[in-house]
């Protein structure tokens, strides 16, 4: 701000049309904290008022310009200098000239593409905001505002499971599988581990999902890895024949969708990483990559079928099936 | 028409347990004892023996019993052969005790009694961890150490197939 006392100054203040209504998320910042911002999906309007409060009531203030910008960045902390823009609108506001009282202006950005999920990682942030900037002849007033944006997807159409059988060679044998390749962030990974072969002396087994961010290109690539969660599945040796169950809930972790070479500047991949420790302490694992996706709330428009597929799930496995079919059919008719 | 929101958490379809799978011999018997030391020879060529017994149901070792008798020397030959050849971080040996074998102490020096019972412990855990190791279970010379009556200091290096 200016250190002269003379002189005009003004403060900005940006106010979202729909402030009221609008949802709000929270949202890691980089040092940590966690902050709520306005959610926006790619293709919505923003708009909103920029109203201008001048310092000194009874000055004038002079100015070379006033304009109001939105923008989705991706800035790289190894690089600060250079930011990436990737969406950058501007709708002009004031001509130059002079501004006699304070004032309110409106602005629209009609259908802004955001192409991207906002994200604050380790190396790498991708940001949306809407700047207000005053242009003077010696320092500009500006004010920044961020938003949140999520990428929404629906139900992929392939959905494999992951079955794969591995080990080390006349000492462990084992068939993994998990229901699916692709999870949404508050989807259920259910799974099995079945030991074909055990020849070691297995004291646990644990599945952990890992966060990898890859920054960089080239020569500079940069990984970045982080043990999101570790969840033990089994306690004990197991024998050959033996089926341990896996039911790992993902709504109780921090995830985000995976982010694949975005602006072909940063990716962010997951992968479930299955663990056996035997007794000397020596770990053996298999690393699996998942693809993770965000799925839109959806209204529930009948609470019937819920009900029925959770009174059954107590009863007899063999009946469930069948009487979930009957279920339907009434439904139906 | 409704979707279904609650997300199905049932178990996998998995093949059952057979019996003889569940209560059988464990596949994975692996037991090493260190026991009954002698010294052996006079005077100042005087070394001690450990008998090493393995008992085993693990398909890689040939033979599901041996027995056979050791010395200090061996064990250090077979850690540097493993740390050569395989891949492995070799667990350490019990000390050299090299001060030990210095003149004019008041004790046995190395044939101490409880000098003695420090070193076979330690072997026997030494010996333990590496035979419980599934890549060193795959080199030669931990089965000749384990299984024949005379280590051949010549032999030519190599892996074991089953």
């Amino acid at each position: 701000m200016s250190f002269f006392s003379f002189g005009q100054s003004a403060e900005i203040d940006i106010v979202l049309n729909d402030a009221e209504t609008r949802k709000k998320v929270e949202h890691k910042t980089e040092d940590g904290k966690k902050d709520k911002y306005f959610l926006f999906y790619d293709g919505e309007t923003v708009s909103g008022k920029v109203n201008l409060t001048l310092k000194n009531p009874g000055k004038r203030l002079e100015h070379l310009g006033i304009k109001i910008e939105f923008i989705g960045q991706i800035e790289l902390y190894y690089d600060r200098g250079n930011h990436h823009e990737f969406v950058s609108l501007v709708k002009d506001l004031a001509r130059p000239g002079e501004l006699p009282q304070s004032q309110t202006f409106d602005f629209e950005f009609m259908h802004v593409e955001k192409p991207y999920e906002s994200y604050t990682g380790q190396n790498v942030k991708l940001r949306y905001f809407l700047r207000a900037t005053i242009s003077r002849r010696l320092n500009d007033i500006c004010k920044e505002m961020d938003i949140v944006v999520h990428t929404l997807s629906t139900y992929p159409e392939l959905n494999s499971s992951i079955k794969m059988e591995v080990g080390i060679e006349d000492c462990l044998h084992i068939e993994f599988e998990y229901n699916k390749s692709k999870y949404h962030l508050k989807d259920v990974i259910v799974g099995k581990i079945y030991f074909l072969l055990v020849r070691i002396k297995i004291k646990h087994m644990e599945i952990d999902i890992i966060k990898r961010e890859t920054t960089g290109t080239g020569p500079n690539v940069y990984h970045e890895n982080d043990t999101i969660a570790k969840y033990e599945i089994m306690d004990g040796a197991p024998v050959r024949g033996e089926s341990i169950p896996i039911r790992l809930f993902l709504a109780g972790y921090e995830l985000t969708p995976t982010m694949r070479d975005i602006n072909k500047k940063f990716s962010v991949r997951y992968y479930l990483n299955l663990v056996l420790i035997d007794e000397e302490e020596r770990r053996y694992f298999k690393q699996q990559e998942i693809t993770l996706w965000r799925k839109g709330d959806i209204v529930r428009k009948s609470m019937s079928h819920q009900a029925a597929i959770a009174s059954q799930r107590f009863e007899g496995s063999s009946s469930t099936e069948s009487k979930m079919q009957a279920q339907a059919k009434q439904d139906g008719n | 028409m409704s979707e279904a929101t609650v997300a199905d958490t049932r178990r996998l379809n998995s093949k059952p347990q057979d019996l003889t799978d569940a209560y059988g011999p464990p596949s994975n018997f692996l037991e090493i004892d260190v026991f009954n030391p002698q010294t052996v020879g006079v005077g100042r060529n005087r070394y001690t023996t450990y008998e090493v017994r393995m008992r085993t149901n693990l398909p890689i070792f040939k033979l599901k019993e041996s027995c056979v008798r050791r010395r200090y020397s061996d064990f250090e030959w077979l850690k540097n052969e493993l740390e050569r050849d395989s891949k492995i971080v070799v667990p350490p040996l019990p000390g050299k005790a090299l001060k030990r074998q210095l003149p004019f102490r008041g004790d046995e020096g190395i044939f101490e009694e409880s000098f003695i019972e420090e070193r076979r412990q330690g072997l026997e855990q030494f010996i333990n961890k590496i035979a419980g190791h599934p890549l060193a279970q795959n080199e030669r010379c931990l089965h000749m150490f384990l299984q024949e009556d005379t280590i051949d200091r010549n032999y030519i290096p190599g892996k074991v197939r089953q």
